[in-house]
């Protein structure tokens, strides 16, 4: 029995079909180097998997303390700056089910409420009543956003600040599709 | 040889310390002072200037002692790391019983610059009360004082000459503490309060500027309007460092005609930051000076985008140190090196902080710079990306590095196009760069570059590095071969004991060790601290109070060691542990 199912997994050629992380055809020592990469560093900068095929750990976007090594004072002034910038910042927003888009200046709204509030009147639905703990709850439609990586998050995760740095465009997910999301 | 030191000693004192006044670098004097007794004696009595690079090595009162004609002191307290978060607020570095001192013992300070220390209140109204002759105040990311400090400064001080404020986190009390220079302030040459964020009265920051003809560099905060600035610069022409408040105007006015105006009188304005707000509609006031400018910050100003940045630098052919945002690009790096044949130094800052999306500039900047500028020496660089072809040409290009600090966006980022670590580029770097004092390492890296460090960096003083290494050789390359080293801060790799006990007495030659994240024991630590009494090793340990018995094999995970003349400091907090 056993022997046979040995046979059977040499046909398959498991191997060619593993998952795992690095290029195609690096071996074992690739390997190594890659879960060192786990071990040691929790990068927020995966973005670098997708643009250069490098070896890195999977998407947890956990910030390492003191990771860029950028001056607090610095970090701060940026910060600050994000929050005034004349410009504003326009975002598509569309609504599974309407037969067009819209366009809104997230730099206008100070924080999720007040964001989701908006949507709502705009597409008069009913996107649900956000809270810290949970995010979104009680909808049928759950907000979701494009971030700079190009990867479509929900919507309420990550502190307002980082939210209208990264946010790219707004989609408004029925609640079937959603449901995936853990919104509910 | 003989006959010329016996000569030498026929000389009376005044004439040996007459020799010493023109050693001006404190390393110079120190040199001078280890000669004989007589030498050790003459220079210190005639020290005015001495540099402590770490406050907690010596104690006031040995210091006074020794010196007691200093007149201008350099302290600096917290370790580098703590710019980053690690190290917590208050773990120490207060200047408080440095000022003490001074007072009781009746020096006649004159000049007091402080690096991440620890300033309050009542510190800055000691100095202002009890130091008539006080000149110079220079403070770099300190905290713990308010606006009320600075006004007793501002109040007592009659020859306030220069009041420095670099990036330090200050409480604003609304107390119009520039309004307190009196009527007869007149001797002011340096103003820097860019770091407030409160307002000022700006018809007393006009008035001081009128009356204060020896002003050579101001440099104002954000709350300073743009036709502010226009009149301080109307009645300052002679500035030579400029540092903008807010640059946001229509510009069809008319007082920003006059801005205009105003800035191309200012033919002295060599050193140009700010623009913390600013409208890039704006900046064409600015061009005329481009020309003069040798210094431009423009690292606060994420509003000016890289199309911008570009127009305005390739004006600045004279530029010889330079800081942007990446916001710049590497096709602006490109502009920059044909633009800046003059540059020696070079820093692009992170714009997006939180890591999110990607940096601008990547190797390609990098060499583009080093092919242009072949006077650069010194260069701090965010990148998203790096390969060794790169570095290794760029060591080529530049052999005259004195710093090198390269930082990926992902610390253990491989080579883009080999994926292989980058150990060959920074090895090409210390190898090339004969002089270099500074590096900080960054991307994947193995015991090989540290192996080519301890080799090559043979005049290496300061060395950063972050989730690097396989193993504690690693270590031991660096602290075996770089006989220079002043200051190694380390995170994040697998270091440990036999790294940590191999040479106990090279951290007596050493300012500092920092380690955190690695694989160093409690036990390791106790040991060092045992054997080597003239070392601090300090355990910060935030989470836990530190317990009586700890396990000897627990790893620890922050660790800071220093030589010390005065043993454990005694205002640690309750967090910090000194073995």
């Amino acid at each position: 029995m056993e022997r046979a199912s040995a046979a059977y997994e040499n046909d398959l050629n498991l191997k060619a079909t593993e998952l795992r992380l690095g290029l195609p055809g690096t071996d074992e020592s690739s390997e190594k180097q890659s879960s060192r990469n786990y071990k040691r560093s929790s990068p927020e900068m995966d973005n670098s998997c997708q643009k250069d095929e490098q070896k890195c750990v999977p998407a947890s976007k956990a910030q390492v303390v003191g990771w860029p090594p950028v001056r607090s004072y610095l970090k701060n002034v940026l910060h600050q700056k994000n929050d005034s910038d004349l410009s504003g910042m326009f975002v598509k927003v569309s609504m599974d089910g309407a037969p067009y888009l819209r366009k809104i200046d997230i730099k206008v709204y100070k924080n999720y409420p007040d964001l989701l509030k908006a949507l709502e009147n705009m597409f008069k639905c009913s996107i649900g009543v956000y809270s810290e703990r949970e995010g979104c709850n009680g909808s049928d439609f759950s907000p979701t956003y494009e971030d700079k990586d190009g990867d479509w998050m929900l919507v309420g995760d990550v502190p307002w600040d980082m939210f209208i740095t990264s946010c790219k465009r707004l989609r408004i997910m029925k609640g079937s599709e959603a449901k995936g999301l853990g919104c509910l | 040889m003989h006959s010329f030191h016996s000569m030498l000693n026929y000389f009376p004192e005044e004439v040996l310390e007459h020799i010493f006044d023109f050693l001006t670098s404190h390393r110079d004097r120190n040199a001078v002072s280890l000669v004989c007794k007589s030498w050790y004696a003459v220079e210190r009595f005639s020290r005015e200037k001495v540099f402590v690079g770490n406050c907690y090595a010596i104690s006031p009162e040995r210091l006074i002692a020794r010196f007691p004609r200093v007149r201008s002191l350099t302290l600096k307290g917290k370790p580098h790391f703590a710019d980053f978060n690690l190290v917590p607020n208050d773990w120490g570095g207060y200047v408080q019983p440095w000022i003490e001192s001074i007072v009781r013992g009746r020096v006649n300070l004159e000049e007091l610059r402080l690096k991440r220390m620890l300033v309050s209140d009542e510190s800055l109204e000691l100095l202002a009360t009890f130091f008539p002759n006080f000149k110079s105040l220079v403070l770099v990311s300190c905290e713990g004082f308010t606006t009320d400090g600075l006004a007793a400064i501002a109040s007592n001080c009659r020859f306030l000459r220069e009041l420095d404020l670099q990036e330090n986190e200050v409480e604003d009390r609304r107390g119009q503490w520039l309004s307190c220079f009196p009527d007869s302030c007149t001797s002011l040459v340096s103003l820097n309060f860019t770091c407030l964020k409160g307002e000022v009265n700006l018809a007393s920051l006009e008035r001081l500027v009128a009356r204060c003809r020896n002003l050579r560099s101001l440099r104002v905060n954000n709350a300073v309007p743009l036709d502010a600035l226009q009149r301080i610069l109307a009645q300052a022409p002679q500035l030579v460092d400029l540092g903008t408040g807010s640059f946001v105007h229509d510009p069809d006015t008319e007082s920003y005609n006059k801005l205009e105006t105003s800035m191309q009188k200012c033919t002295s304005i060599t050193s140009l930051s700010g623009f913390l707000d600013v409208s890039a509609r704006c900046l064409p006031a600015v061009y005329p000076i481009c020309g003069q400018l040798t210094s431009l910050n423009l690292s606060y100003a994420p509003g000016i985008y890289s199309d911008e940045l570009v127009k305005l630098i390739c004006y600045c052919n004279r530029l010889e140190r330079l800081l942007v945002l990446d916001t710049i690009g590497d096709k602006g790096l490109g502009v920059v090196a044909s633009s800046c044949k003059e540059l020696q130094e070079l820093r692009v800052f992170l714009s997006d902080v939180y890591g999110i999306g990607n940096t601008a500039v990547t190797e390609e900047g990098l060499v583009a710079i080093s092919a242009g500028c072949p006077k650069l020496n010194s260069i701090l660089y965010f990148c998203q990306q790096m390969t060794n072809e790169a570095l290794i040409m760029v060591a080529k290009n530049c052999p005259n590095f004195i710093r090198f600090r390269l930082c990926t966006l992902n610390p253990t980022v491989p080579d883009a196009i080999t994926m292989q670590p980058l150990d060959e580029g920074f090895g090409a770097i210390v190898k090339s760069c004969k002089d270099l004092k500074r590096l900080s390492i960054s991307g994947l890296l193995t015991d090989q570059v540290f192996l080519y460090i301890g080799r090559y960096a043979k005049q290496l003083e300061m060395l950063s590095i972050a989730f690097a290494g396989d193993s504690d050789k690693g270590m031991l390359s660096v602290l075996n071969g770089c006989k220079k080293l002043k200051k190694l801060e380390i995170r994040d790799c697998p270091f440990g004991n036999v790294a940590l006990l191999a040479d106990m007495g090279k951290y007596e030659t050493m300012r500092s060790l920092w380690m955190s994240s690695c694989e160093v024991t409690f036990g390791a630590c106790k040991t060092l601290a045992q054997k080597m009494p003239r070392l601090n090793v300090e355990i910060i340990n935030e989470n836990d109070q530190i317990e009586a018995s700890v396990d000897d094999k627990q790893k620890v995970e922050k660790m800071y060691l220093y030589r010390t003349l005065v043993g454990p400091r005694k205002d640690a907090p309750g967090f910090v542990w000194t073995l």
